[in-house]
């Protein structure tokens, strides 16, 4: 494949996706805008936990400390360069400029955090790495709690109304094109290696901790994409919002959407995100019903809904669908 | 001196609570190599159950010793049923599963445990289903209704603290020249040691705690060798549950507030004293939660106390770093 083909394969999705996000952003009502954008972030959220719990079979409850990570380093890049004027540039442009390096940044806090909390975890067993990873979500907090430039438990509010439909839309587009691209490379292989057999995958030469440990802070840096996105929705960072109960969430929807599936992962957030809007008197119910929800799963039917299959795998022929043997590579 | 010594007896009497909860991990994970994720829950409902009996008792007016015996007796069995319940419901039907299964199942029986004992009572619950109801323009049946109003209107308690009473009347001692103990500390050590004492005594002395062994060995050949593994298996959640319920009990003696996530953090650092101990192993785990004990107990006392909460998770990342298997742990090689 030549070189142009490579770099169109990576860009045509976004190309595509744009306009068509441009379209949905123009039509939408406002208050739909807070529900397709509170979707999306669900989206990337479990999309970017499957890579660590469905693709590399570890589990990590923790996935809130990443997304306070991000958001945190964001709102810290919004609110320092607010007003910026380079040159010649309009006002609009400069504003997304700095959004995108916020994202960015809120990105690469977030994957140092991710490494330091795999390093040391990730030498062990899987069940080890669930409590050390529940253990570093709260202390990451009561870090955040504590500190005088992160604004202690009130958290920094006024951010700049910067995430949209668009921009939440070409995260969604992001981060699902990574974990595609990922499950189907060289990479993704040694991953599904170590989630089918640890040990065979190390006697075939694969360095199991290094690729868990980079799986995971590629897992970390998109849930820091979300959460630099949610909170310049919001407008407000606080650390309530990033207690274990969001980590629940998002386990419960890659566990639902079957790990080791992105169309599960994303039908699942989507569904959930939905469900929870209509459900809002039952808010006090909302982490009981999540916990018998994974109970009951797992007691009937432990792969999910779409088991590691997409979608289109198990759609009836009639339907497009492909009926893969085994399901995905 | 007096300081140190102070933070000595401090250290001990945490110590021994984490270590009577790290047992129970310690143990489940022996036997069914299973974190039971659920087990600083247990903990808390120990307490809760304990609290529900002396309210039921009036212990709170008309303290006596014999009272806070049937709270602790009460407790342990609360507890003790729950253990069981979880492993007959929960555990046993994914044991020939792939073990992330159980793990997932744990971390749902903790989080309903949490989040069920947060809702708001029984009783207020049917009310606020009667009015829906009636908004709808339904009425319940008379003797629905009835049923409703009978419903207890404590439980579940809900996510307001509560305060335990006092089993008997707190004294405080001076010795050594200034360092404070209460018979509340006393008491604790005493009943705390007297467990792991017992427990030790079970695990190598009867017929039950060698067939616990041989299960924590190899399961596979323990059955083979016409040992009743789901019983003995049963026998250890009961026998961890009860523990929990005694340290949640020893612990609401000298501190009172209890609410339904208390069992959260001393559920996370005993699991970091089993891990430092070797998990797996009975007396790693009363050495790790002495030692976790001491150590929360001295930084606090000599450097900032919000260090506290740290301490342990530093301990755990350098244990992971340094000697992953634990202080009396085996190394086990994985084999295919």
């Amino acid at each position: 494949m030549g070189t142009a083909r490579l770099l169109l394969r990576a860009v045509l999705p976004f190309l595509v996706a744009l306009p068509l996000l441009v379209l949905v952003q123009a039509v939408s009502p406002l208050d739909w805008a807070i529900v397709l954008v509170a979707m999306g972030v669900n989206v990337i959220l479990a999309v970017s936990l499957n890579v660590v719990n469905g693709f590399t079979g570890q589990f990590s409850i923790g996935h809130a400390a990443f997304m306070a990570v991000g958001a945190y380093t964001a709102a810290l890049v919004t609110t320092g360069f607010r007003g910026l004027e380079i040159g010649f540039l309009p006002a609009g442009v400069v504003e997304a400029l700095v959004f995108a390096a916020a994202l960015v940044a809120g990105m690469a806090t977030a994957s140092v955090a991710g490494l330091v909390v795999g390093i040391p975890s990730l030498r062990l067993r899987g069940d080890y790495l669930a409590i050390v990873t529940l253990g570093f979500g709260e202390i990451i907090r009561v870090v955040i709690e504590n500190t005088r430039v992160l604004g202690q438990a009130t958290g920094i509010s006024g951010l700049p109304p910067m995430t949209n439909i668009v921009w939440t839309g070409m995260g969604v587009v992001a981060t699902v094109l990574m974990a595609r691209r990922l499950l189907l490379s060289t990479q993704g292989r040694a991953l599904l290696a170590i989630r089918e057999d640890e040990v065979a995958a190390e006697a075939m030469g694969i360095d199991t901790v290094g690729w868990k440990v980079r799986a995971f802070v590629i897992s970390a840096a998109f849930a820091g994409l979300a959460g630099g996105l949610l909170v310049h929705k919001i407008l407000l960072v606080t650390p309530r919002m990033f207690t274990f109960v969001k980590s629940m969430e998002v386990v419960v929807m890659v566990v639902l959407g079957g790990m080791g599936s992105i169309t599960g992962s994303v039908v699942a957030a989507t569904v959930l995100t939905l469900a929870l809007e209509w459900l809002r008197g039952l808010e006090q119910y909302r982490m009981v019903i999540y916990s018998l929800l994974l109970i009951v799963l797992m007691l009937t039917r432990p792969s999910g809904l779409f088991g590691t299959k997409e979608v289109w795998d198990t759609l009836p022929r009639w339907l497009g669908g492909r009926r893969a043997e085994g399901g995905a590579p | 001196m007096t300081e140190f010594l102070q933070h000595v007896v401090n250290g001990l009497s945490l110590g021994t609570i984490y270590a009577l909860i790290a047992l129970g991990y310690t143990m489940v994970y022996g036997v069914l190599k299973l974190i039971n994720f659920a087990h600083g829950d247990v903990y808390m409902v120990g307490a809760f159950a304990g609290y529900y009996v002396a309210t039921a008792l009036d212990v709170e007016r008309s303290p006596s010793l014999a009272k806070a015996l049937v709270v602790f007796v009460g407790s342990m069995a609360v507890c003790g049923a729950l253990g069981f319940v979880v492993e007959r419901f929960a555990y046993r039907p994914l044991r020939n599963r792939p073990r992330l299964a159980s793990l997932i199942t744990a971390i749902g029986v903790s989080f309903l445990l949490e989040f069920g004992f947060q809702l708001p009572s029984l009783r207020s619950q049917a009310e606020s289903l009667e009015s829906a109801l009636f908004g709808f323009g339904l009425r319940l049946p008379d003797f629905l209704h009835r049923l409703a109003l009978a419903l207890p209107d404590s439980f579940p308690p809900g996510p307001t603290p509560r305060f335990f009473p006092e089993p008997f009347e707190r004294v405080d001692w001076t010795v050594l020249g200034g360092v404070h103990v209460s018979n509340y500390d006393v008491v604790s050590l005493g009943v705390a040691f007297a467990f792991m004492v017992g427990l030790q005594l079970i695990v190598y002395r009867t017929k039950f705690g060698t067939a616990m062994r041989a299960v924590s060995f190899d399961a596979r050949t323990a059955g083979l060798m016409g040992i009743p593994v789901g019983r003995v298996i049963s026998g250890t959640f009961v026998l961890g549950s009860v523990l929990a319920a005694v340290a949640a009990l020893l612990v609401a003696g000298s501190r009172p507030r209890i609410d339904p996530i208390m069992g959260l953090m001393p559920g996370l650092k005993a699991f970091v004293a089993a891990v430092f101990g070797g998990i797996g192993s009975v007396p790693g785990a009363m050495v790790g939660g002495l030692v976790l004990g001491f150590s929360e107990e001295m930084v606090a006392g000599y450097t900032v106390s919000s260090f506290r909460d740290g301490i342990a998770f530093a301990m755990l990342i350098l244990v992971l770093l340094i000697r992953p298997e634990g202080l009396f742990g085996r190394v086990t090689v994985e084999k295919v």
